[in-house]
């Protein structure tokens, strides 16, 4: 009940400080409708391809939505010792990361659903199968929070998080079959989008939104599941090995 | 889950008032960055409602000792028990016994004081109306109820360092951890914190207090250990510690002339003496035998040099801290100076 009470605190108060702000908003749901946007007047298409494009939108909009704030506001926090306020919380150091995540996680979902939501008023989704899309979206918003969590326990300043997010994000919307296929690559660059969890996410997405894949959705779900896994235990033990020292 | 888990440290802390025994035991502590080392195998014990004072210049490892108790750091080698606990390898356990209060004021600048308070109740499990009522206490108690709605970000330094120190008790701990808690306050508001500190212990808590300030350890601490370079070169309390100076006998001099023409005089006209000049024309005398200021005052007057004061000194702890670690308390004050008024008072 006591670590409930806590996991609940800590969820709240970033949901509140952080994450409800205008700049997340700007990059989580502007940044991937520009993209889009920019997408779909180049490609001269007509409504009815809108959901050609929107996994990729999708995507966009969860790994935006997850990463800016998380890698910045761990690294903020840290900086400025407010972070060895939650270390010193008899907690264990899961469910204090875990409380730390969720309010990402949670803000990807959410911006997940606005594309979608603003899709169904422009154009026919009923194909959609939405139990592939739900846990699709839940399992790339937890990877990338995680992954922005990896990023922010690897460096030590507030800007190092950032170059080093982009470092990551910005090959990700071409590496990872967003918006055109992984097979369309040069070859030696493939290698890179299968190490990547994204490709995973957005090909479950094209399987739930456009029927279309080039990878079997369980292994896509079972490998989403392993990158969340590994990158938060990953996350832990830098955690532990650098800044409980 | 954790209910039992405090009924039976309630359990152990009941059994250790009875028995005397100590809160918090430590053995053998060491701790290395890189090349440097931080903590050199230090070991004491704390007794239950005993404020303990750690007194050190800076970088003598006091922060890194408290790192290492309340669970921000792990030791290299050595052991140590927080309520009975073995925390060695893990403080989780007993973090709910522990109020911390760290060098500087480390709450969230985007919160207001209030929510801050409520903040640090909710992350050791108190429901919503507990840290409420706990939090709007603390903030009358501190005198920053006007403040209470106001950013952190916006409080005084002194304001700052009130809210830390009540975001540290917030949850009641048995043993609260001060690391430098009037570093750098004005002279006001370190009076403050010092009795903040003092109505604490009154109330039963046990309380680590770090600190360079010499007179505050001494004003508040029962008992001291003094810490150089990692190493414990002497624990006991003030009383005891005070003890082999009370036979000695000191004397300040203030003169209106330079003094250091007599510099060799003084010691072959008074050789029984000891005498020691610092700055600002200050001559310090120092005897086993009482010292009659007439003799030294006229012997100075016969050289030409006027006397302005001669006052006799009670010895203090910093003539203890000189006189075992070697190190001038000059060099502590230069480290005040750095960082602000806060001591004395």
């Amino acid at each position: 009940m006591k670590a409930w009470i806590a996991f609940w605190n800590i969820l709240l108060k970033d949901m509140r400080s952080y994450y409800l702000k205008p700049p997340n908003i700007s990059w989580g749901l502007l940044f991937p409708l520009v993209w889009i946007t920019m997408f779909f007047i180049r490609s001269g298409l007509g409504m009815e391809s809108l959901p050609e494009l929107l996994p990729g939108l999708v995507a966009l909009s969860i790994l935006f939505g997850t990463t800016s704030v998380l890698s910045v506001t761990v690294t903020f926090e840290k900086k400025g010792r407010s972070f060895e306020r939650l270390l010193l919380a008899p907690i264990s150091l899961e469910v204090l990361m875990l409380a730390k995540t969720s309010g990402a996680i949670l803000f990807g979902i959410i911006n997940a659903f606005v594309p979608i939501f603003v899709a169904m008023l422009l154009t026919d989704l009923s194909a959609v199968n939405w139990a592939i899309l739900v846990p699709a979206t839940i399992l790339i918003a937890i990877s990338s929070t995680f992954l922005g969590l990896f990023i922010a326990v690897s460096v030590k300043e507030v800007f190092e998080a950032q170059t080093f997010s982009n470092f990551f994000r910005f090959p990700m919307i071409f590496l990872c079959g967003l918006f055109f296929p992984i097979q369309q690559l040069p070859i030696w660059l493939r290698p890179l989008s299968y190490m990547l969890p994204l490709t995973y996410g957005a090909d479950a997405l094209h399987t739930s939104i456009n029927q279309t894949s080039h990878i079997p959705l369980l292994l896509n779900f079972s490998l989403l599941t392993l990158f969340c896994a590994a990158l938060f235990v990953l996350s832990l033990h830098n955690i532990r090995k650098k800044w409980i020292v | 889950m954790r209910k039992p888990t405090l009924i039976y440290t309630e359990k152990i802390l009941q059994e250790m008032a009875k028995e005397q025994n100590s809160i918090i035991e430590v053995k053998g502590l060491a701790k290395s960055f890189d090349n440097t080392t931080a903590v050199n195998g230090i070991s004491f014990s704390i007794q239950p409602g005993e404020l303990f004072g750690f007194l050190g210049p800076n970088g003598a490892g006091k922060t890194t000792t408290i790192n290492i108790l309340t669970g921000l750091a792990r030791p290299d080698k050595g052991n140590f028990h927080i309520a009975g606990i073995d925390c060695t390898k893990n403080v989780q356990s007993a973090q709910h016994l522990i109020g911390v209060v760290p060098d500087e004021s480390n709450l969230y600048p985007e919160l207001t004081g209030f929510d801050n308070l409520c903040f640090c109740g909710a992350l050791y499990g108190l429901t919503k109306q507990e840290r409420r009522n706990k939090a709007r206490e603390l903030l009358d108690t501190f005198g920053l109820s006007e403040a209470a709605n106001r950013k952190f970000a916006g409080y005084s330094k002194g304001m700052k360092r009130k809210l830390t120190i009540a975001a540290g008790i917030i949850h009641n701990p048995k043993i609260l951890f001060l690391d430098e808690p009037t570093t750098g306050l004005d002279v006001a508001s370190a009076r403050q914190v010092r009795q903040l500190i003092a109505d604490l212990h009154q109330a039963g808590t046990t309380i680590f207090l770090t600190t360079h300030y010499i007179e505050e350890a001494e004003r508040l601490c029962e008992r001291i250990a003094f810490i150089v370079s990692g190493r414990i070169v002497k624990i006991d309390s003030v009383e005891h510690l005070l003890q082999p100076l009370q036979k000695k006998q000191v004397m300040q001099i203030t003169c209106v002339k330079d003094t250091r023409f007599i510099r060799s005089k003084l010691p072959e006209t008074f050789p029984e003496m000891s005498f020691i000049f610092s700055k600002n024309n200050i001559i310090r005398v120092e005897a086993d035998k009482p010292i009659f200021a007439g003799a030294i005052v006229r012997f100075l007057e016969e050289q030409g040099i006027d006397v302005a004061e001669a006052r006799r000194l009670k010895p203090s702890l910093e003539d203890v801290f000189v006189q075992i670690t070697g190190i001038e308390s000059d060099a502590l004050k230069k480290e005040k100076e750095k960082q602000g008024i806060g001591g004395k008072s």
